[in-house]
């Protein structure tokens, strides 16, 4: 009985998560289409309600009540499930990041390895779909997708050892425990070379500009999912903004101390913000590294494949492997004031 | 060496995406352009050739005499005309004048070729069909866009007489 | 009959099934999918079993990396193995053989308790897969772990030396120098006057 209302109340937890998600995801493409318009010296959307608010609302409606479309030679099986991976991936990595002191889905001891595997399983749902949609465009843009995420996979794999050894911990509450005392102990600073190659592989791992030669329109266009349409083109429109929102979730919990407040050590500011509750710090953090998502695609012109690849082998491989060299000698030396 | 070293210096730092990404930071605060369309327009020329319009006389006679300048000029043959003189003074008319918006390519040759400026181009650039067999223009709502238009037809005209 | 239970034998019941799939289906990269949904599961089960950096590791290395990397393949080779079924029979016998061996194996190194296993002790609160694992590995295994990383080193040295094609016989670009150009290199700036005066007179 005690365990079915625990299962019940778990339920619960997860049902207002996915929910939430929906709400933060759709609002983001509302803000991304703002925010690229602004920088484009435009307005964006401001038609559906006061200041275009209920566009994404009038979007989702869309996509809902379109027609799925199966191409004739598809495998219909297989193009039914891509969408679902995609999706399911997307929302299972959510299930270990630390959203502040003690609130946690899943307090897993080999958290950080959970988050990687996770991003490695999303990979799937891209090429299934790419495969089950038999078109060419689909295929390249699905064997390009798997090609660079399994690239900057390793680079990130070894920014992430970086972060275990530094706090001598694959749990997430750990390491951001072990971060604490203000902005100079989170870990960006002792392992920035780390910190910058983690996001720039997120970006690349999310498939988003300047790396979106998976579904990069002038040449394949839309890649893997050419074919989608309606409800299951929306599962992949949520996993793939998802995914940007956990990318950035973690880079704020692995290297600027997640739920920690940056004013901690600081005299009087300190006890003036001792009430804000972490998450709003987390949500803060991490906003910053959403809206770079949305900054980066009004910005960059997109890489081209093979420099792509080499950015991912031939710089931030070794990078990783030399300052984790050098991490390791901070960890047994004990470099203050980071490393006790 | 030096070359390489700065190239290396650069790309390390992030030089090149830093100046791009601060150009889109000050857009993004800056003064937006965007004009609401059906709310505000764009002020435009009097010499702007949008949609087709026949004129009247003050009297309210209309100026077409039907003389087929405009469908020989035509290099879009977009025009029709049949004529036939008018019952009441046998005065020369047409009977028929089918503009195809489709087959127009807004030369204003039609204009330039009428010799009593029955036929001209107003500065109306936003206007729909919503049925096939709509894109016709006939004598009839040719006549009364040019009536609705008048003011800004004559107005217009005057201040581009001194150029023709 | 516990949460646990029910939730080890969906994961057991899927690993049969698509282990069976992956023998059985015609179509090349169907089995791939379906040894990627054996792998899943398997690392499910380990996950029950508390060795969830095992069962981490096994997803990240196998499903992540390793049948990707197949799955790759067999898209781009586009095998259609129509005529594959033939060799099913052929191989059978063979199969069995190596069938019983394996059950007999595990008869032999499992004894007379082989069919009624004594439960698993449930491991402690603050029982970590990864300590105890790391505990083994670079104590007591330490030798055997670094011979099979240079096993692994040799294998790749090998691997690559095969494929390796000097830059002669290559097409390749090389983007390091296309990065390194500038302005400079490649456009030469000549002043010139606007225009020729011409000599009439």
């Amino acid at each position: 009985m005690a365990s079915l209302i625990t299962l019940i109340w778990l339920l619960v937890k997860i049902v207002a998560l996915v929910l939430a998600l929906v709400v933060l995801v759709i609002y983001l493409t509302y803000l991304e289409r703002k925010v690229i318009g602004y920088m484009q010296s435009r307005i964006g959307p401001n038609r559906v309600g006061p200041r275009g608010l209920f566009q994404p609302f009038a979007d989702m409606l869309k996509l809902l009540t379109k027609e799925l479309i199966f191409p004739t030679a598809s495998n219909r099986y297989l193009f039914l499930v891509a969408p679902m991976i995609s999706f399911g991936t997307a929302l299972a990595g959510w299930a270990i990041v630390p959203f502040d002191k003690g609130m946690v889905f899943a307090n897993l001891n080999a958290g950080v390895l959970y988050s990687l595997a996770v991003s490695s399983l999303g990979v799937y749902g891209i090429l299934v779909a790419g495969w089950a949609s038999n078109s060419k465009y689909a295929l390249f843009g699905a064997l390009r997708a798997a090609a660079q995420s399994i690239s900057y996979e390793i680079a990130m794999g070894f920014a992430l050892i970086g972060v275990m050894m530094a706090a001598n911990s694959l749990n997430f509450q750990t390491v951001i425990e072990a971060q604490s005392g203000g902005i100079w102990h989170w870990y960006w600073l002792p392992l920035f070379p780390l910190f910058i190659i983690y996001w720039i592989s997120g970006v690349a791992e999310t498939n988003r500009t300047p790396f979106d030669v998976a579904e990069g329109e002038s040449e394949l266009v839309a890649g893997f999912h050419v074919e989608y349409s309606g409800v299951m083109f929306a599962l992949f429109y949520f996993a793939e903004y998802a995914n940007m929102i956990l990318i950035s979730t973690l880079i704020t919990v692995l290297f600027l101390g997640g739920w920690l407040s940056p004013f901690q050590g600081i005299p009087y500011l300190e006890q003036v913000f001792a009430g804000v509750p972490g998450f709003i710090w987390l949500g803060l953090k991490l906003s910053f590294f959403v809206y770079c998502y949305l900054w980066f695609r009004a910005t960059f012109p997109r890489f081209r494949y093979d420099q792509i690849m080499r950015l991912g082998w031939k710089v931030f491989i070794p990078l990783t492997l030399v300052w984790i060299v050098v991490v390791a000698l901070a960890v047994q030396f004990h470099l203050p004031p980071w490393f006790k | 060496m030096l070359h390489r070293l700065r190239h290396y210096i650069k790309s390390a730092t992030f030089w090149d995406l830093i100046k791009g990404l601060s150009v889109t930071g000050r857009y993004f605060f800056k003064r937006k352009i965007t004009i609401q369309f059906p709310e505000e327009k764009t002020p435009v020329s009097p010499r702007f050739r949008g949609i087709h319009a026949l004129r009247r006389y003050p009297n309210g006679e209309e100026r077409c005499i039907a003389c087929k300048l405009c469908e020989a000029v035509c290099p879009a043959l977009a025009i029709t005309i049949e004529a036939e003189p008018r019952e009441d003074d046998g005065s020369r008319r047409t009977t028929l004048y089918d503009i195809d918006l489709f087959k127009c390519v807004y030369c204003g040759f039609c204009e330039e070729a009428c010799p009593v400026d029955a036929i001209v181009l107003t500065d109306m650039s936003d206007y729909h069909m919503e049925q096939r067999g709509e894109q016709i223009l006939t004598k009839e709502k040719l006549l009364a866009i040019g009536d609705k238009y008048e003011a800004t037809i004559a107005k217009e005209r005057g201040e581009e007489k001194i150029y023709r | 009959m516990q949460v646990v239970h029910i939730v080890f034998y969906i994961f057991a019941a899927m690993a049969v099934v698509s282990a069976l799939v992956v023998i059985s289906v015609r179509n090349p990269v169907r089995s791939v999918l379906a040894l990627v949904v054996t792998f899943f599961s398997m690392a499910g089960v380990w996950m029950i079993l508390s060795a969830e950096f095992l069962s981490l590791i096994l997803l990240l290395v196998y499903v992540g990396a390793v049948m990707t990397l197949f799955l790759f393949v067999v898209m781009m080779l586009n095998a259609n193995s129509t005529g594959s079924r033939e060799g099913f029979t052929r191989y059978l016998p063979f199969g069995i053989l190596l069938v019983l061996l394996l059950v007999a194996l595990m008869i032999i190194s499992f004894g007379s308790s082989f069919t009624q296993l004594p439960a698993p002790v449930p491991p402690g609160a603050d029982y970590s897969n990864v300590t105890q694992l790391g505990a083994v590995l670079y104590t007591e295994y330490a030798y055997p772990f670094e011979i099979a990383g240079v096993l692994l080193l040799a294998a790749i040295v090998a691997a690559i030396s095969l494929a390796h094609r000097t830059p002669k016989q290559r097409k390749s670009q090389n983007i390091n120098e296309q990065l390194r150009v500038r302005r400079e290199d490649r456009v030469r700036l000549v002043k010139m006057p606007p225009e020729k005066k011409n000599d009439l007179s």
